[in-house]
């Protein structure tokens, strides 16, 4: 019987949650969608593009061009919808075995951002092999190798950028494979050097490294040059979605949600920017925090429908910090863990670990820490009590 | 120059893709099929039918209702030109009947109601799905399949863009196991029904004897006080969940759901203070015709398939009766084990039913208010 009543509240709460009804608007000026880009130049640039293309789509370059233009308005907006245009550029080479190098590169990047990255280290090496001085595969490759935790091939695919790349992209690669294998502060000054000596750099990428910088120094526990690395690559480049999305973490770390709360008000349409946002009504004691929190269940229910994994980095998160449901936080941090890891992936596995008391993601964390001697003063408070713990 | 530039751009945007991402492209299509009419509804956004036919006409990147009225031919050419249905190799055209919008977790969306017919009764539906693949090829389509009761899904991606999705109408046993499996669900979960019963079932395995509870001396007088409850019961919500059924009788769902919680207070509070002990097979008969009701509103919700209307009624109604008898082949042994003594009467009796009492009051200040106590 108990057991009945806690199923009767269980159910209880569910009931609440139908979707809305389909309508006809009421007015015919009335707004139905704003289109992602609004009246920016790079919008019509893009169609215009595409439009091109769709009259000639065997043309290589434009098709690599406009991928790649897709690919750089994706990680703008956080909008996976752009990869799927840029896949549909390469539509003609998309399955051959053998297309040519630039669309292997390209089609890498897509596979890798779906979280494919066996089949995008597969391509890299195929580009590799005909050509070993292609530096952009080497530094795509670097990134899958160190997205999945493979520090000595992530190395190694770095050191292949000397002489390939500028200097400031070589010490770029270097140091974030670096930082987070057992030379935290060596490979931050290193990259902080290059990056003084190299401000002549064009924009985007003095951003990119101020962003690695400001990560760098959070986790190396060097608060106010952190705070100014990501103050100076937000003056750089302010709406990159990334980027926001780590300067949030720094300033939730710091206990400054109110700030966060500012900084994305106009960005909660990326999912991962709108959990930041959340976390911070809900910290802020926000009485609208619920109503985020509602939205976004509905954004990872939605994406569940289509049986996507990629954001199970962020779904813990949201089950942790938002719902508070740690056994469906550690489950989701463990199946992320098995694909990715990103100092962002043991820092979710780590606190899923220490909420829920999971012996198995425990032993996940300490045995990694050991390994792969990451320094990460963010994390040391929950390490402690992990430690203590055991 | 330029391909350094290129390079360059590509270069550093490569470390940073990670799942910042909202959700990519889907399609939200819906379809019951009833004999050979298939009726459906799909949602497409409007960002993707952008892209596919063009709605900002005064390319200001706000799309209005007008600007999506003036191209509703278009969407419907352009929706329909990519979603063939069809039964036993026969096609099954599709029109559209309506044009409305709605809202999803990533934008608004065009809603276009269908309709269509295929040459005979479906028992298996083909479907080629093909929207927007050549535009975005993570594009999904997910498909929701209706069939009375029966629901599956099925997601269509380029990889998988032709499914046969099997329709349970071939098989009338099928139908009327699914509808038996929302019978015993339901009393599974509608714990006011249970309640009922076994407020009224507590006292079976007791006897009223001058003001006071003794214990029933054989089990069969137990068993025998029991069937004619259970049978009083099943007889008389039988009779009205046929009739509202089937739209002879209805009643206002608020005052059947309140009428429901109030029977289940008395039916507890006569356990503590008894007025009907004899009786109580009588009072389950006149509290069992409003629990009909409730039934009848849950197999509304499911929806009665014209062709088999009797199996899915008669199926229902086996399936709340399996579902009860499930209850009472648990609860009966238990309480003859347990009948002698002064936990039963003060514990289980006693205590039992102040509980389910009082629960019930709050269901029926929430009712009968239209309020929310339990959360």
């Amino acid at each position: 019987m108990l057991g009945k009543f806690i199923v009767l509240f269980a159910c209880a709460g569910a009931v609440a949650t139908a979707g809305a009804a389909p309508y006809i608007p009421a007015s015919g000026a009335q707004v139905l969608e704003r289109l992602p880009g609004g009246l920016d130049p790079a919008r019509r640039q893009l169609q215009g593009l595409r439009t091109a293309l769709a009259a000639n789509p065997h043309n290589l370059d434009l098709a690599t061009m406009l991928a790649q233009r897709y690919i750089e308005q994706s990680r703008r907006d956080g909008d996976p919808r752009y990869l799927g245009y840029a896949q549909a550029a390469l539509a003609p080479w998309w399955k051959q075995p053998q297309p040519p190098s630039s669309v292997l590169v390209l089609r890498a990047t897509l596979r890798q951002s779906t979280h494919q990255f066996g089949p995008a280290l597969a391509d890299l090496d195929t580009v590799l092999k005909r050509d070993s001085g292609n530096a952009q595969a080497w530094l795509t490759r670097a990134t899958v190798q160190l997205i999945t935790g493979d520090f000595a091939g992530a190395r190694t695919s770095c050191m292949r950028l000397y002489s390939r790349a500028p200097e400031l992209v070589v010490q770029a690669c270097l140091a974030n494979v670096g930082s987070v294998s057992g030379q935290a502060a060596a490979s931050y000054e290193r990259l902080r050097q290059t990056d003084d000596a190299r401000a002549d750099s064009p924009a985007p990428l003095r951003a990119w490294v101020a962003t690695l910088l400001g990560e760098m120094a959070a986790r190396l526990g060097r608060l106010d040059a952190a705070e100014a690395h990501y103050r100076a690559a937000l003056v750089l480049d302010p709406q990159d979605s990334y980027l926001l999305g780590a300067y949030a973490d720094f300033l939730l770390d710091r206990g400054r949600a109110p700030d966060v709360l500012a900084l994305l008000k106009e960005h909660t349409q990326a999912d991962a920017l709108l959990l930041r946002y959340a976390i911070a009504l809900k910290t802020a004691g926000r009485p609208d925090a619920a109503r985020a929190t509602a939205e976004l269940g509905a954004r990872f229910d939605a994406a569940m429908r289509r049986r996507d994994s990629v954001h199970q980095r962020e779904q813990a998160r949201f089950e942790l910090d938002l719902r508070g449901d740690a056994a469906a936080a550690v489950r989701l941090a463990k199946l992320n863990w098995a694909v990715q890891k990103e100092p962002a992936d043991l820092r979710i596995l780590a606190q899923a670990a220490l909420a829920s008391g999971d012996a198995e993601a425990q032993a996940l964390v300490r045995a990694w820490i050991k390994s792969s001697r990451i320094e990460d003063a963010s994390l040391a408070a929950t390490l402690v009590r992990l430690g203590s713990a055991a | 120059m330029i391909a350094r530039c290129l390079m360059l751009a590509l270069l550093f945007l490569a470390w940073v893709l990670p799942a910042q991402a909202h959700k990519a492209s889907d399609s939200y299509l819906s379809l019951a099929v009833q004999g050979e009419r298939i009726d459906g509804q799909w949602d497409i956004a409007l960002r993707d039918l952008e892209m596919a036919v063009g709605l900002d006409a005064n390319g200001d990147a706000a799309i209005t209702w007008d600007e999506v009225r003036a191209r509703h031919e278009a969407i419907a050419a352009y929706a329909l030109a990519r979603l063939h249905l069809s039964s036993e190799g026969a096609a099954c055209p599709l029109r559209v009947t309506g044009h409305l919008v709605d809202a999803h977790t990533d934008g608004a969306y065009a809603v276009l109601r269908l309709q269509g017919s295929c040459a005979a009764p479906v028992t298996a539906l083909g479907v080629e799905y093909g929207l927007l693949f050549d535009i975005d090829p993570q594009h999904k389509g997910l498909l929701r399949l209706t069939h009375g009761a029966t629901t599956s899904t099925a997601i269509f991606a380029p990889d998988a863009s032709i499914q046969v999705l099997q329709v349970a109408g071939a098989s009338r046993w099928r139908q009327f196991g699914e509808y038996v499996r929302h019978g015993i669900w339901h009393i599974w979960i509608g714990f006011d029904h249970i309640l009922f019963l076994v407020s009224l079932l507590l006292p079976a395995v007791l006897v009223r004897h001058a003001g006071r509870w003794q214990e029933r001396e054989t089990l069969k007088a137990s068993v025998l006080d029991v069937v004619r409850i259970v049978t009083a019961f099943t007889l008389a919500h039988s009779l009205t969940l046929t009739l509202a059924a089937l739209g002879a009788l209805s009643l206002p769902s608020r005052l059947v759901e309140s009428a429901i919680a109030a029977s289940v207070v008395l039916a507890a509070l006569n356990n503590l203070w008894p007025l009907v002990h004899r009786w109580r097979a009588a009072v389950a008969f006149v509290f069992g015709l409003i629990h009909g009701f409730g039934f009848a509103s849950v197999l509304a919700d499911l929806g009665l398939p014209q062709g088999a209307l009797a199996v899915s009624l008669v199926g229902f109604n086996v399936g709340v009766e399996l579902g009860q008898l499930a209850i009472v082949a648990a609860f009966l042994p238990l309480a003859h084990a347990l009948r002698r003594g002064l936990f039963y009467r003060r514990v289980v009796l006693g205590g039992g039913s102040a509980l389910i009492a009082l629960l019930a009051m709050v269901w029926l200040a929430e009712r009968a208010l239209d309020l929310k106590l339990l959360a």
